[in-house]
């Protein structure tokens, strides 16, 4: 494991759970490490898999994908959706060679500051683990 | 002219300058193409702080603003009414999120300046590609439902239809009254229930406005702010009723004293909960009561029976039983003054109006305290054992008792699983439902148009719970009152050059808001439906679909300034 290795993730947060975990975290000052990078978005189910080819292409480490628990989403079953496109998206890429456990999805609530904190620090060790993604240099960015 | 962008860095006081380089970020993004001006400033959100922004619009001529400062849940409303009020439409603002998930997460000031830079880059790249939005505005439907005919769902009611607007309130059981109508009299003030329940039943049953739906459920639900559709069924018949609003009052279940079998209860029939002991002394006429035939010598009150109890998953205060427990306390006291009185507590929190007072006569009367919780109770002969650690002694003592009372905690309905998936209410870790903001939005859900009273939303006694239902009734009047709402600005928007007509999109939308064009072979999109959540746009196979304010182009370019 390189130590000195920081990886980068992107996350895609959904407005209704995972963003106000996210924001939780901060009122609750809890810390993590600075490695992630949040997008917001309306729905974890919203997420096209273009956005989560496209950061690990241009030299992201990892892609973190986070929604409401099943049963609470806000648009009723868009995390169901997310769950069932990233399920096929990981599928996919396994095929192609690539390391699927990149990409990761977790449902995080908005009373659940700790979680999003817990999921990060783990999500950055575990990269760590892995090394720099590979992409990165088959790609030359 | 071209595009301007105005960015402002918000130090939030200490709250981010102490840990990012709030100067640095301001510099960094004065280095950025199309952005026009940059500056910091103490409080962007404070009066001085809009007033600059307002006046740079004017001046420079901004056509984007990207304010960097706390979530854009907390302050995105306001500085969209900031950029309108000079004039630029409202969704020409991107808010870089750089005190909740930067400064108050990170404490190394190099690493989380480096972060607040990224996270203004992305917004200013984000902003620049930003288009303005029509908030659009739907009549609304000027009635409302009320959810439950207890005391917070019958306040609420009354108070709406007396400001002149329809109600249709639906209580589950035959007769209104809720858990209020199982009570004797109230806590500090031992004011009789009935008289009190019985003006309010009588106001509710013949008020104009009003249209009673008792026996009957809810059971599906559909629209949005303003134009509701409900389905209510009374077993027989189905009904539908349209609402601009709804407000949840359903109540609570009260802990099931089975569940910490140590005390007995279920086994011992003297062994009653606080709700039982009311029905005792409402029979006797608040005169005597009797216990195994005779007048009872030791009566025992039990707090915090699945209240503050992480061992059967309850743990918070159910904020009653204190006050119940010594309001039956002296009830009894008052009835049979020759009998022992005993409460077991672990504290007495006597916080409302009166409440400390009112424990203080509770003790002068002789109701005797003592701070333990029962680890066993048992029978020996007619009489019951407790055992319990005096924890003020520290020593284990085992009281007598004829009657033992449960003070049982407030728990959410076992059916509001149900109810949340219907209405589709979040619900907080407890289980109750939760409201949008613990503070500044208490009566208000997630869920535009729909608001809580009562104990559906956490455990409060009649007063906190009359305040919530006015609170909540206020606060549904107001799209009543406007007459229109608007409805969300940020939709699906299809591009019927790229749009084949498959379909896949229809078969993802759960508000049925697309639909195919017969002539064109198109699909279209109902734009009041849309909910905005953009699962048509993900799954569309020829891209002829994007979400509106999270375009695709949006969304990679700030990928590109993140990575």
């Amino acid at each position: 494991m390189n130590e000195d290795f920081e990886p980068k993730i992107v996350a895609f947060l959904c407005n209704w759970c995972a963003y106000v975990g996210a924001d939780l975290a901060g009122t609750s000052r809890i810390q993590y490490p600075p490695n992630v990078r949040i997008i917001r978005m309306m729905c974890s189910g919203a997420v096209d898999p273009v956005y989560v080819i496209k950061p690990l292409l241009d030299g992201a480490d990892g892609v973190l994908i986070g929604g409401c628990h099943p049963g609470d989403c806000h648009y009723q079953e868009g995390n169901y959706k997310a769950r069932r496109r990233v399920a096929i998206l990981k599928n996919i890429l396994r095929q192609m060679g690539f390391d699927e456990e990149r990409i990761w999805l977790r449902w995080i609530s908005a009373s659940e500051g700790q979680v999003f904190a817990e999921t990060v620090t783990a999500m950055v060790k575990a990269l760590k683990e892995k090394g720099p993604n590979p992409l990165k240099e088959l790609w030359g960015t | 002219m071209g595009l301007r962008i105005g960015v402002y860095v918000c130090h939030c006081g200490v709250n981010i300058a102490a840990t990012v380089d709030v100067e640095a970020v301001t510099r960094f993004a004065l280095g950025l193409p199309s952005v026009a001006i940059a500056r910091d400033y103490t409080y962007m959100c404070s009066d001085p702080g809009q007033a600059l922004i307002k006046e740079d619009i004017k001046k420079f001529g901004l056509t984007k603003v990207v304010v960097a400062s706390c979530s854009p849940m907390m302050h995105e409303p306001t500085f969209r009414g900031t950029i309108q009020e000079a004039g630029l439409n409202p969704y020409c603002l991107e808010m870089a999120n750089i005190r909740e998930q930067c400064s108050w997460v990170h404490e190394e000031e190099e690493e989380a300046t480096r972060k607040a830079i990224q996270l203004v880059a992305a917004a200013v790249d984000k902003a620049f590609l930003l288009e303005p939005l029509e908030e659009r505005r739907v009549a609304v439907t000027s009635a409302a439902l009320v959810i439950g005919g207890g005391i917070a769902g019958m306040q609420a009611a009354l108070d709406i239809a007396n400001a002149g607007f329809q109600v249709y309130l639906v209580e589950k059981e035959p007769r209104l009254g809720g858990h209020l109508a199982q009570l004797d009299k109230t806590f500090p003030t031992l004011e009789p229930v009935a008289p009190l329940l019985a003006e309010e039943i009588r106001e509710v049953e013949g008020h104009p406005n009003i249209d009673l739906l008792t026996s009957a459920e809810v059971i599906g639900l559909e629209g949005y702010i303003g134009n509701f559709k409900v389905n209510v069924t009374d077993q027989a018949t189905i009904r539908e009723l349209k609402v601009g609003t709804i407000l949840v009052a359903t109540g609570y279940d009260l802990f099931d004293a089975r569940l910490k079998p140590e005390y007995g209860y279920g086994i011992y029939e003297k062994v009653i909960t606080g709700l039982e002991f009311e029905r005792l002394v409402s029979l006797s006429g608040s005169r005597k009561f009797w216990v195994n035939g005779k007048e009872p010598q030791d009566v025992l009150f039990i707090q915090c029976v699945g209240s503050r109890d992480k061992s059967v998953g309850q743990e918070y205060c159910s904020r009653i039983c204190c006050m119940y427990t010594a309001k039956q306390a002296l009830l009894v006291k008052e009835m049979l003054p020759q009998a022992r009185v005993t409460v077991l507590y672990m504290d007495v929190r006597a916080y409302g109006k009166g409440f400390e007072e009112f424990y203080d006569q509770v003790r002068g009367e002789g109701v005797l305290y003592r701070r333990g919780n029962p680890s066993e109770i048992y029978k020996n002969g007619k009489r019951l054992i407790v055992r319990v650690e005096d924890t003020l002694l520290g020593e284990p003592v085992q009281l007598e008792a004829d009657l033992v009372v449960l003070a049982t905690g407030i728990t959410p309905r076992r059916d509001s699983p149900k109810i949340a998936n219907l209405l589709k209410l979040p619900r907080s870790p407890d289980g109750f439902f939760m409201e949008a903001h613990p503070k500044l939005r208490p009566v208000d859900t997630v869920t535009e148009g729909i608001y809580l009273a009562g104990c559906c939303q956490g455990p409060k006694d009649i007063p906190d719970t009359v305040t919530q239902a006015k609170a909540a009734a206020a606060s549904a009047m107001i799209p009543l009152c406007q007459g229109q709402v608007k409805v969300e600005a940020v939709t699906s928007i299809i591009d019927e050059e790229l749009c084949s007509g498959c379909g896949i999109c229809a078969e993802m939308c759960v508000y049925d808001a697309l639909s195919l064009h017969e002539r064109k072979g198109v699909m279209t999109i109902n734009e009041v439906l849309c909910k905005g959540c953009g699962a048509c746009a993900a799954a569309c196979p020829s891209k002829a679909i994007k979400l509106s304010h999270f375009t695709p182009a949006q969304i990679l370019a700030q990928v590109d300034a993140l990575v």
